[in-house]
């Protein structure tokens, strides 16, 4: 078995004095799907903006691909650019069209050609289902198919991993479906993934384990047949109990 | 199901002292990496070296008292405070006779007493309040300001100066450019298009054109315009001036909160079977108004920046007296304009401070009542 | 439009009409008692005084048309220069206003707080009759390194004269620039059809090397270096600036420069910080992320309230008229005014000036903003 692609420990970050995540351990293996959920104000998308560093922690250790995370990380950008990430908000770029959304990092970054970045491009916007949106502007999209952009956006960077911070959270309800339906397929070709969503329908179906955090702790962690059915921690099963009665 | 373990949480930690407090806070905003010691450290040199010269130019090396120029030529020289201190009389009132100040303290003290009420938003009687200050105070100002009725001395408005010119010329732009920028926003916005062109064109035009060109024209071309034998004096033509060009530009700040009131509003009050003008009132504009007073206090800013033009056409503001002192030679020193400009720089600063604050306010407490 | 209102547009008419046509026989009236003559006709009559500063040639004996040229072009020149040096000055501030290092944040906010809040006439005047007016004379003039003064007659710079040949050199200058966009254009244009960033400094600096080397063994060195000398009571030779002028731009600037950075920094802050993480998040460098995320987003907020700050400063550059420097409102409403009487014609003449470059610019502006306008109900 080769390394794994995320490794944390005991890691702790602190907002001022505010204590937001203790002591987190979490190892994620290559093609490994995971799921993170929790009560609002858990930590949790603090922890995976800790994973490519849009948050900085103050103790303890996260590995990328075997690449320590600190100050001196002198590959941030390109450790970055193998770690993709889809936003509750889609921040897609709202002054670009979908298509040059798309080929913006891949010219940049990988300082691939311009036709070899549309032609890749292409080949995501139809694999996310929107092949003849790529020169409208995200403003004329709807918020189902923003994400899906987002989504192709991200991959279109050849991520070994894709961490996903609550993709569904803004969406209208008959958006969801959409999204989701694209990420099942990813999964199931394959991609590591790390999901803070409450979409617990999804983690049953794609998750290989699913993870209940709550006031900056990992509280429990299971596969998602035994965490649905048999969670072993009053907490979680008050939580489930909250998300799952409707 | 199995019974469940019960789950108490960690207790937080404190965060490494190196993040937190004082020192974490001098590390992060000041020194968070080289560059920015480096930027720090700069910064700290130059802003020592400027402290350290008005220090010495305002206290150590000024002058603080003396009777005329003397006292201020010494061989290093500070501010000469003491020609602010003879002068203050004449900064203040301009030539208005002494034995009659106490009318401007009078019309001054009016003033304040309405207008603090109405700054405070809950303060109560908003609407006397504004009758007594739209209404009341003008009146009572110039009777007593001008004087020549109720057994007052006549004061020519050409021995007005100083402050006394500055507020006035202000405050009368000010009083008068919210009416007229208020019609001519909707004007602007009407429909029938005879109306609309000539309140664009009126507006374009005065805000296309600098203010001194508008004066240039309130205090020459203006009486040409006019009967022969009809005049008005030079501070009322420089009143007309500024309130017209004021009102150009209240007029498009007006017009903006009229466009940002949803179009439901403007149906309902018509479905109440409200007419144009009464919905205006009570429905469109309160709502409007509100939503814009920030701009509404930046134009005053502006305006009241602005009155400093007057000199040009031969008026004495605040800055036209300070100005017209420097000339006497009694008081004739190298650091005499210096103390001077600083003197007006600080009473300008202090009046247009505090208006972009009370504007900041305003915002902060509109947003709030939004969310 | 129901009857009423064309009624009341039509009466609205008919006042308007009055009025004017009242104001046309006060105004003729009062011309005539006043013996003061009409028309355009003075604009072809000798000005007969002196200007301080003329960027185009003028005598005494030039018309008062001539002098309307030369007050529009010292107008234009401090309104360039101040718009230049304002948003340079401005948009330093507004990014240091947003630093991360508190000190930085709170110097640019305090500059900001000071120069806003005082009259733009009281900062000009200050500079003026405070500091430039208040240095030494010629003869006791600062010394700025061995060939720049500064006295309160303004100051001199070295200048250098061209001699014959110089044009070799301006040959050789015109061909490196239009060489560097050129390639800069194609280098671009390379890397995105191979994704191989394309360098092209050292074929540049060679070409231009060789082509200042030809330059010289065609005409030598043809330049004469212009060192202002102290002769009588003022310094003759080099570029004197004259401190009207200096003032004038320094106050516009400086005052300016506190609006501009208000814009800049609320521009950048509206590009919200999501864009910043998505972008972090691909993997883009700082540089690129401000090159081709932040300033093309910040720009659509910038440019409209940026072109009413350039507006205002093209506008309060009349404050002029108060120090002397010989702009349009100075020579024209002033000196001309003083000497024709015409006010009608010539305070017409000025603010139409004034009016066609605002026009214009919000004109330029207005195509610009349905150009860049974000598509799309998000946006």
């Amino acid at each position: 078995m080769s390394d794994p692609i995320i490794e944390i420990k005991q890691m702790n970050k602190w907002f001022g004095n505010f204590h937001v995540l203790r002591d987190i351990n979490l190892t994620v293996e290559q093609g490994e799907k995971t799921v993170i959920c929790g009560p609002s104000g858990s930590g949790k998308s603090t922890l995976i903006r800790c994973i490519n560093r849009l948050e900085q922690h103050q103790e303890g250790s996260i590995r990328v691909e075997g690449v320590v995370l600190d100050d001196s990380s002198k590959g941030l950008e390109e450790i970055r650019s193998n770690v993709g990430m889809v936003f509750q908000q889609f921040n897609l770029f709202p002054h670009l069209t979908v298509l040059e959304n798309c080929v913006l990092a891949p010219i940049w970054v990988s300082k691939m050609a311009k036709a070899e970045a549309e032609e890749l491009a292409r080949k995501y916007l139809e694999r996310v289902r929107i092949p003849d949106q790529a020169d409208k502007y995200p403003g004329q999209l709807s918020g189902g198919q923003q994400q899906r952009v987002a989504i192709a956006r991200t991959l279109c960077m050849n991520p070994r991993v894709v961490l996903f911070d609550e993709p569904t959270s803004a969406l209208d309800p008959e958006m969801i479906k959409e999204v989701l339906d694209v990420m099942v397929e990813l999964a199931h070709d394959g991609m590591t993934m790390l999901c803070v969503t409450h979409e617990m329908g999804f983690a049953r179906k794609v998750a290989d384990r699913v993870i209940f955090m709550d006031e900056g702790e990992i509280v429990e962690e299971n596969n998602p047949q035994d965490f649905f059915s048999n969670p072993q921690n009053d907490r979680t099963k008050l939580f489930l109990s909250q998300v799952l009665q409707h | 199901m199995s019974s469940a373990t019960h789950w108490t949480p960690k207790p937080p930690r404190p965060a490494p002292v190196h993040t937190v407090g004082v020192r974490g806070w001098i590390r992060t905003n000041l020194f968070a990496t080289p560059s920015d010691t480096l930027l720090t450290l700069v910064a700290m040199a130059v802003l020592y070296l400027t402290i350290d010269t008005l220090v010495h130019w305002a206290y150590i090396d000024a002058t603080f008292s003396g009777a005329n120029r003397d006292a201020c030529l010494k061989a290093v020289q500070g501010a000469c405070w003491p020609f602010v201190d003879a002068k203050l009389g004449q900064f203040i009132y301009g030539r208005y006779p002494e034995l009659e100040r106490w009318r401007v303290d009078l019309v001054f003290a009016s003033g304040v007493i309405g207008l603090i009420p109405l700054l405070i938003p809950a303060a109560p009687f908003k609407r006397a309040n504004v009758i007594y200050l739209l209404g009341f105070f003008p009146v009572f100002a110039f009777i007593m300001l001008t004087g020549g009725r109720f057994g007052l001395e006549p004061v020519e408005t050409t021995d007005w100066g100083g402050l006394l010119v500055t507020l006035v010329v202000a405050i009368t732009g000010i009083v008068a450019s919210l009416p007229l920028g208020i019609l001519l926003a909707l004007g602007r916005r009407s429909q029938m298009p005879i109306v609309r062109s000539l309140c664009i064109g009126f507006i374009e035009i005065f805000r296309g054109v600098p203010l001194i060109t508008v004066l240039f024209m309130a205090s020459v071309m203006l009486p040409l315009f006019l009967p022969d034998g009809v005049n008005f004096d030079k501070l009322m033509r420089c009143l007309i001036g500024v309130a017209l060009f004021s009102s150009a530009y209240m007029a498009e700040v007006v017009r903006g909160g009229l466009q940002a009131i949803p179009k439901g509003q403007y149906e309902a009050a018509a479905a109440l079977g409200l007419g144009y003008w009464k919905s205006m009132r009570l429905i469109i504009l309160p709502q409007a108004l509100k939503l814009v007073i920030p701009g509404i206090v930046n134009t005053f800013i502006g305006l009241f920046k602005d009155t400093t033009l007057v000199l040009i056409v031969g008026l004495f503001d605040l800055l036209g007296i300070v100005q017209f002192h420097f000339t006497d030679a009694s008081w004739a020193t190298p650091e005499t304009h210096i103390t001077g400009y600083a003197f007006a720089a600080f009473v300008f600063w202090v009046f247009c401070f505090a208006m972009s604050r009370y504007s900041i306010f305003m915002e902060n407490r509109l947003s709030t009542e939004r969310d | 439009m129901s009857r009423r209102d064309v009624v009341l547009q039509f009466l609205m008419l008919v006042l308007l009409g009055l009025g004017l046509s009242w104001l046309v026989s006060n105004v003729t009236g009062n011309l005539e008692r006043q013996n003061i003559a009409s028309g355009f006709g003075f604009l072809n009559e000798r000005a007969g005084f002196g200007i301080s500063q003329t960027l185009i040639e003028y005598t005494e004996d030039d018309t008062y048309q001539r002098v309307l040229i030369i007050g529009l072009l010292n107008t234009l020149l401090v309104s360039v220069i101040g718009i230049v040096l304002a948003s340079v000055l401005g948009f330093v501030i507004g990014v240091a206003r947003l630093s991360s290092n508190w000190l930085i944040s709170k110097i640019a906010m305090v500059y900001i707080e000071i120069f806003r809040n005082v009259p733009l006439l009281l900062q000009i005047m200050f500079w003026y009759f405070g500091v430039l007016r208040n240095l030494p004379s010629p003869r006791r003039a600062i010394e700025i390194g061995d060939s720049a003064f500064l006295s309160n007659r303004g100051i001199v710079l070295p200048g250098f004269t061209m001699l014959e040949g110089a044009g070799w050199y301006v040959a050789a200058l015109a061909i490196s620039l239009t060489a560097w966009f050129v390639m800069r254009r194609r280098a671009h244009k390379k890397f995105l059809t191979t994704g191989t960033p394309q360098s092209y400094w050292r074929v540049l600096a060679l070409g231009a090397g060789t082509m200042f080397a030809i330059a010289y063994a065609m005409a030598g060195f043809p330049f004469a270096a212009d060192v202002p000398a102290l002769r009588g009571f003022n310094f003759r030779g080099g570029v004197n600036i004259i401190p009207e002028f200096a003032a004038l731009l320094l106050a516009l600037s400086l005052y300016t420069a506190a609006f501009i950075s208000e814009i800049v920094r609320s521009g950048i802050v509206s590009v919200g910080q999501g864009q910043r993480e998505a972008a972090a998040a691909l993997g883009l460098s700082n540089n690129t992320t401000l090159r081709l995320v932040i300033i093309p987003q910040a720009m659509r907020v910038i440019i409209p309230p940026l072109t009413s700050q350039y507006l205002n400063l093209t506008k309060n550059s009349s404050l002029a008229v108060a120090i002397a420097y010989p702009d349009i409102v100075s020579v024209f409403a002033g000196t001309t005014l003083t000497q024709i009487g015409q006010a009608v014609e010539i305070i017409f003449i000025t603010m139409m000036v004034y009016l066609s470059l605002s026009l214009l610019t919000s004109w330029a502006m207005n195509s610009y903003n349905k150009r860049i306008a974000l598509v799309g109900q998000n946006a």
